[in-house]
């Protein structure tokens, strides 16, 4: 039997999308932007596409641009509006910490190029405070970037709050929602946002097909340039098969979403509840209650969390220590470090994820493996004196302190 | 698993044999941008070759970040011992103190009975004494086993060199009739995190504070010229002294290295020549002798063993006796002892 719980990953493809996917690449082979009939019948699956996932967000399709993923999405917002606000003289973003990689390195790269960078640290509860982002305002900050549902953790950032501060400043406010989009009930009409990412494939669509959600009015320069596609917004050729396959995904998660939320966090809430009481050493990262339904994250005292995700693998479950570099080795997490936690607790921590296949018997595995590979792996680590030391308790950690390596 | 063609057949002979086979290879550098200029092994590509022969063979592999481990193990010793002005030989301390270490005892989470690496090396158990030897690989042109002499009984016990008694191009030839992606791949010859083999720009890039200049003395103490540091010599260095002239105009070669007074003292080859040596941190992988031992003792990577007795001294050192003299005998290398292919003992030359 083997155990994917590791959906904020990737999700595997739901059967109405795999459906939408494949009809489209079969009968549906015309180029969108023709006049002719195989146009008009690949424009319309764009179309339909396009209200499924407005639909979702409570967005008008018309704001809806279609990219080849979530970190084209995110690259386009903060690009697109620092580029078109560059003529303003608001050369400043502001951005939490805790951030994915497509937006922090984005930001990094437009530092590189003269505009001024805020990143906003959390504490332990991995909620970034609208407090902090008033302070980091400047007054020619031109972005506010925070992500709706941290990828990592899971925690739901006061999204409304913080675009209310962004206003005031007379700045733009972007949220990444790629992990929130399809597992709570998103309207950005109420998160008061100006830009709003999503990703098909974290929500059981394919890869290659993502949105950003752009309200009406607000200025954008473009990434691509080219044809004038998506309203002359994002040039290319639009990949309609995928995105045929987002739109059926997100009209799926519309409808499911009533049913699943409560199925999806019971079954991650009992994962929890006895991985913690059933392995000592064990604590939750981030709040509890803030928490999109399916993300857990534990740290697992005097382990290492790289080993023990292989050991997991090898005994045919799959969860994941956060986000994987290019090479595909496992770094510190950035965002437990954001969160204050030292050294050896971003090193020791993994996140479970689940979804729309996760079962009953899944978490019993789950449940029923961990004790035994987390004795094995401690068993080896206290005999050779390895980190993390067996003296730091995981309760009792405040602030940034650095940990000191016996062996 | 580095990504090269032996551990990529050692790997692929194990599953061919029937064993169940877990593929890991090491991270032991930032991969991230601005450090692609590190040297030749294990880089991204590397990485990347290693996880094509995985799937080829079809066993699981995993990228296990050791950047901390081999900085403070294998990088940080290094840098020291140059500036200290020693010789340092890191991928024999790579080999004890990380992959038959750190690394196997992951493995051993992972449930493995054994680490098996593409070394060109042989261990079997003697069945008289029980111990765990170390020969020589079969292709005495990649013998690696000088590398391998600080391994100990235990790590002995769990090791497998499943290309050691092969010929590399046998190795190759395997690899190509196996359609592995590494077959034509080209040997590793430097040492794998100093980018073009420049280890005076790499231990000034890591520890510029303990670089001296000096003073470039004969044996008699007359000042011949001025060096930039120690760190960029190595005892039987003839090149790159910058002495215009010499006084006897023989070719002039790097005798010793005093970080005390930051002098390089050069002299004639004829100097460079000794007979005795003592070694310390000795590993005996036979039975530590009682008395005098005869063996033929290795002192660098290149070098032909040469007969020689060796005794064991109180804290784990030993002294060496050569019959003959034998040139540039250089502190912070490795003196390994053997008795015909197989390895006596062996530690770090003082």
């Amino acid at each position: 039997m083997r155990v994917y719980f590791d959906y904020n990953a990737t999700t595997p493809l739901a059967p109405v999308a795999l459906e939408a996917v494949v009809r489209a690449t079969r009968d549906l082979f015309g180029n969108p932007s023709s006049v002719h009939h195989f146009g008009q019948q690949a424009k319309a699956a764009l179309d339909d596409a396009r209200s499924a996932v407005a639909a979702l967000i409570n967005a008008d399709p018309s704001e809806v641009i279609f990219t080849s993923g979530g970190t084209e999405a995110d690259n386009f917002a903060i690009r697109g509006a620092a580029e078109a606000l560059e003529a303003t003289g608001r050369r400043h973003l502001v951005a939490s910490a805790i951030e994915h990689e497509a937006v922090l390195n984005t930001l990094r790269a437009l530092g590189r190029r003269g505009w001024r960078t805020t990143l906003v640290a959390v504490d332990q509860s991995g909620i970034v405070s609208p407090e902090r982002i008033r302070e980091a305002m400047a007054p020619d900050t031109a972005l506010v970037s925070v992500m709706h549902a941290n990828n990592e953790i899971g925690t739901i950032q006061p999204i409304a709050a913080i675009a209310a501060i962004a206003h005031e400043g007379g700045a733009l406010m972007h949220t990444d929602a790629v992990q929130s989009a399809g597992k709570i009930p998103i309207d950005v009409r109420a998160l008061q946002v100006d830009l709003l990412a999503m990703s098909a494939h974290k929500l059981n669509g394919p890869k290659g097909a993502g949105v950003l959600w752009v309200k009406r009015g607000t200025r954008m320069q473009p990434l691509l340039t080219g044809g004038k596609h998506e309203r002359n917004r994002r040039a290319g050729t639009e990949n309609v098969a995928a995105i045929a396959g987002m739109g059926a995904a997100s009209l799926l998660a519309a409808q499911k979403m009533d049913l699943e939320t409560p199925r999806i966090s019971a079954l991650r809430n009992r994962l929890e509840e006895a991985i913690t009481a059933r392995v000592p050493g064990t604590v939750v990262n981030g709040a509890r209650g803030e928490r999109v339904p399916n993300t857990t994250n534990i740290s697992f005292d005097r382990v290492e969390a790289e080993s023990l995700l292989i050991a997991l693998d090898l005994e045919g479950i799959a969860v994941s220590t956060g986000s994987a570099c290019s090479s595909g080795t496992l770094e510190p997490s950035h965002v437990l470090r954001a969160m204050g936690f030292p050294a050896h607790r971003t090193q020791n921590s993994l996140r479970f994820s689940l979804g729309l296949f996760s079962t009953d018997e899944e978490v019993d595995r789950v449940i029923e493996v961990i004790p035994r590979l987390v004795q094995k792996l401690r068993g080896l680590t206290s005999r050779t004196g390895g980190r993390p030391p067996s003296s730091s308790r995981s309760d009792d950690e405040h602030g940034g302190r650095e940990d000191t390596d016996p062996s | 698993m580095s990504g090269g063609v032996d551990s990529s057949v050692a790997a692929a002979l194990l599953v061919e044999q029937g064993h169940d086979v877990i593929g890991l290879s090491m991270q032991l550098y930032d991969q991230s941008e601005g450090q692609t200029s590190f040297g030749s092994c294990c880089s991204i590509d590397d990485l990347h070759d290693a996880r094509r022969v995985a799937a080829a063979i079809r066993i699981p592999h995993y990228i296990m970040n050791f950047e901390r481990q081999f900085n403070e193990q294998v990088v940080s010793n290094f840098v020291a011992e140059y500036t200290a002005g020693r010789t340092p030989l890191p991928c024999a301390r790579c080999n004890s103190d990380l992959k038959f270490a750190t690394l196997a005892e992951r493995a051993q989470g992972f449930g493995a009975d054994a680490v098996a690496t593409g070394h060109y090396a042989r261990v079997f158990r003697d069945g008289r004494t029980g111990r765990y030897l170390l020969r020589r690989g079969a292709d005495l042109s990649k013998d690696q086993a000088y590398f391998l002499f600080s391994l100990t009984q235990e790590q002995l016990a769990s090791a497998v060199f499943p290309v050691g008694d092969r010929p590399k191009e046998s190795v190759r030839d395997y690899a190509r009739a196996r359609n592995l992606p590494v077959a034509d791949k080209p040997d590793s010859q430097e040492i794998c995190f100093v980018p073009d083999n420049d280890y005076a720009s790499f231990i000034r890039h890591r520890a510029p504070e303990a670089i001296q200049p000096g003073a470039i003395v004969a044996q008699d103490g007359t000042v011949l010229g001025t060096h930039a540091g120690i760190h960029r010599f190595t005892i039987g260095q003839r090149k790159g002294l910058g002495l215009t002239s010499s006084p006897t105009h023989a070719p002039m070669y790097v005798l010793a290295l005093k970080p005390a007074d930051g002098h390089v003292v050069v002299g004639p080859k004829m100097a460079l020549e000794r007979t005795t040596l003592t070694a310390a941190q000795v590993n005996w992988v036979m039975a530590k002798p009682t008395g005098d031992r005869r063996i033929v003792a290795q002192i660098r990577h290149r070098h032909q063993a040469a007969p020689a007795t060796v005794r064991a001294l109180e804290g784990e050192r030993a002294e060496l006796v050569f019959d003959t003299p034998q040139v540039a005998i250089t502190p912070g290398q490795a003196a390994v002892f053997f008795d015909g292919d197989a390895v006596v003992g062996g530690g770090w030359i003082e």
